[in-house]
């Protein structure tokens, strides 16, 4: 996927600006927020333990990441074992050329996917489109943003979160050239209608996935719609494209994984499908696909292993932290401007993608953390995007005039008698521009502050030296 | 109990009279309180902005300046966080200035976690009179644990009111440097916060953070709120001077 991230500001100001948009971001907000929530009020209520099972998921992350190699290294070996074919990719380039590749050695003429993002990294429709294979995308989210022009997704698990009704409506009106419906049933059945047949002709499926189980070289796949039983069942040729660091060791690992995930994720306590893949179609079974490929992809992970940085890779994709983040609840999704997008995005997009093709991300963030409390795994977001922002300073990417502004800022303030002279000085100035009233409207120096509010007056003396007379 | 003042840069520059109702209180509690005056920053804006390098300068200003005092008390959860979280982690391959962050760390208190854990003030002076809704600051709440120390004190207040707004752990958007390199972002951030302190109809918006409450301030008069005052925590706790 092309990346736009340089043009954060202005794809946040855009967001701002476009009133549907924003109605609704404030509509799904709640949802998320609330149903987490009660998830884990309720399995509290059980007598479970959420943060106990948080703390083991992240202990649990991490012992996988310290011996990466050897865990993929026995997945691959059981899944060779039950017939499938591991194929590995160090880039989006060669993600594609795999999947083109085996759609070719098979004959596929149409390719059904359920919902991968691993998939928009690589660019993969693209890819299948001008090898002259259609792919079909069949997760509803998807396929709404499929068939109006290819928009990408804003979320990684609600890709169409910021679609709201009426425009989902026009949509359907418009391609399928039907009359229009405003209701969501007749909407999801119009969309039934139509992927039906895809999923009958479909030669190969393409899903994502979730986990992969070492220990029985299966891969487990969170669903709510079915879709996903559909493309890795019905066609004879099934392509599971994944990351490296989404392997886990055994099925026990699996169930304490699935926990964390969907409550965190959709605030169920189970989604409607959990679908666990093992191996091709055996003579005595009646369905599931005669060919059966893992991709599993690099494209910027290995590096992270081992680096300071290696804590991201814990990521089980549920989408808690762009859910809480009151970023990404003001502007949504797209205007990150790569396929992650929230707290998480903003972490990995310059870590995969280069610190400079991202120079905004990392400090798009207040820090307020709310992120790192409802993480599952425990990731510390907001560490490391500071930690991001030092690599940025080290590697001399931050404008000049603010790391100069910075240093100046810090050598007078270690400097007490200067530091007084410049502060007093500083709020008198302000005083004045406030001109009697109890603040200032429009900021010279600080406009980012007053365009969207006024800024406070101070009060006039600094504390430093009305306590200084105090004493005298 | 002698207990140095860490003013913060704002109320320093901003709102001094907060500073003042923190002595009062503090001497209220009993405390002899002492205000270092060579003090100036923690040092969080270069922290958060990946200058290092100044973090540190400053950071070791600040132990040198306060690791005398047997307790240092700040009018801000985001700058005691840092003292007491941060501080230790900036001199990871310094061994011996490590040891004085740590050894300062965990004699740093923000305001309403000292008078109620370690003063454990029973009378305050203030008399204010009137509804309010109070704002967690996100370094308190969640790096320090500030939730109900605040209410434990604005609840001994016979004349307080207090209205719980939703979304009250909630970021006000304000995020130190964030609120001017997004300012856009920033303020709709700070209005989805007015907005829900605007439902409980409260006199007044508190919270420990002077930060926020300039952020928040700042978007009220915006929207063409003149009433709804925004104070300090401390104002409140204090009483007039």
């Amino acid at each position: 996927m092309q990346i736009r991230s340089m043009f954060f500001k202005a794809n946040a100001a855009s967001a701002l600006a476009n009133p549907v948009l924003q109605g609704n971001m404030r509509m799904s907000k709640g949802k998320f927020v609330d149903k987490r929530r009660t998830a884990i009020t309720d399995f509290q209520a059980e007598g479970g333990d959420f943060e106990a099972l948080r703390e083991a998921g992240a202990e649990l992350r991490n012992r996988v990441l310290n011996d990466l190699d050897l865990w993929l290294e026995r997945f691959e070996s059981a899944a060779i074992a039950t017939g499938a074919t591991v194929l590995w990719a160090k880039d989006s380039a060669e993600v594609c050329r795999h999947v083109v590749d085996i759609a070719r050695r098979h004959g596929v003429k149409k390719a059904a996917k359920s919902k991968s993002m691993l998939s928009e990294e690589a660019g993969l429709n693209q890819a299948l489109e001008a090898a002259g294979i259609q792919p079909v995308e069949t997760d509803l989210g998807e396929y709404i943003l499929q068939i109006n022009d290819n928009e990408p997704p804003s979320h990684i698990i609600a890709p169409v979160v910021h679609k709201g009704l009426d425009e989902v409506a026009d949509l359907f009106a418009r391609v399928h050239k039907t009359p229009r419906k405003t209701e969501i049933p007749e909407l999801t059945r119009e969309a039934r209608e139509v992927l039906r047949q895809h999923f009958l002709d479909a030669d190969m499926g393409i899903s994502g996935g979730n986990f992969l189980v070492a220990e029985t070289g299966s891969v487990a796949l969170v669903t709510n719609e079915g879709n996903g039983r559909m493309v890795t069942t019905l066609p004879r040729v099934h392509v599971v494209v994944t990351g490296i660091e989404k392997v886990t060791p055994t099925l026990e690992d699996l169930s304490l994984l699935l926990r964390l995930l969907i409550r965190s994720a959709t605030g169920q306590s189970i989604s409607n499908y959990v679908s666990l893949l093992t191996g091709i179609k055996q003579p005595e079974e009646h369905d599931g696909p005669e060919h059966l490929y893992f991709v599993l992809v690099d494209n910027g992970r290995a590096d992270v292993v081992a680096s300071e940085f290696q804590d991201m890779l814990r990521c089980i994709r549920c989408g808690a932290c762009m859910n809480h983040c009151p970023v990404y609840q003001t502007i949504g999704g797209h205007a990150y401007g790569w396929v992650y997008p929230g707290p998480m995005g903003s972490v990995l997009t310059p870590l995969y993608m280069g610190l400079d093709k991202a120079i905004d991300l990392p400090h798009a963030a207040t820090l307020c953390n709310q992120c790192g409390v409802v993480c599952p795994v425990k990731i510390p977001l907001p560490e490391l995007l500071r930690k991001l922002r030092e690599k940025q300073v080290e590697k001399g990417l931050r404008p000049l005039m603010e790391r100069l502004t910075l240093k100046a800022w810090a050598w007078v303030a270690c400097r007490p008698k200067l530091y007084a002279v410049g502060t007093r000085f500083g709020v008198r100035y302000l005083s004045w521009l406030a001109g009697g009233r109890d603040r200032i409207g429009a900021l010279g120096i600080a406009p980012g502050w007053t365009d969207g509010r006024d800024f406070p007056a101070p009060q006039g003396k600094t504390f430093r030296e009305m306590h200084a007379a105090r004493q005298r | 109990m002698r207990v140095a003042l860490f003013v913060t840069c704002l109320v320093d520059m901003m709102r001094p009279r907060i500073g003042f109702a923190v002595i009062r209180l503090l001497e209220a509690a009993g405390c002899e309180v002492i205000v270092p005056d060579s003090q100036t920053c923690c040092g969080q804006p270069a922290f958060n902005s990946g200058d290092r390098a100044s973090a540190a300068m400053l950071a070791k200003k600040v132990i040198a300046e306060f690791e005398g005092y047997e307790y240092v008390v700040a009018p801000s959860g985001s700058c005691a966080d840092q003292i007491r979280n941060e501080y230790p982690g900036l001199f990871a391959d310094d061994p011996e200035w490590h040891g004085r962050a740590v050894a300062l760390a965990s004699r740093v208190h923000e305001l309403t976690d000292f008078l109620v854990n370690v003063a454990r003030v029973d009378k305050l002076p203030g008399n204010f009179c009137g509804s309010i809704t109070y704002h967690d600051s996100c370094a308190g709440l969640r790096s320090l644990g500030i939730k109900r120390q605040p209410r434990q004190l604005l609840a001994k207040l016979p004349g307080v009111e207090l209205k719980e707004m939703p979304g009250a752990e909630e970021c006000c958007g304000f995020g130190g440097t964030f609120s001017v390199k997004f300012g856009d972002v920033s303020a709709a951030i700070a209005e989805r916060k007015c907005a829900n302190a605007c439902t409980t109809g409260a006199d007044a918006i508190v919270g420990g953070d002077l930060g926020c409450l300039l952020n928040i301030e700042g978007k009220l008069r915006r929207m063409g709120d003149e009433t709804t005052r925004v104070l300090h925590v401390a104002e409140v706790l204090a009483g007039d001077d």
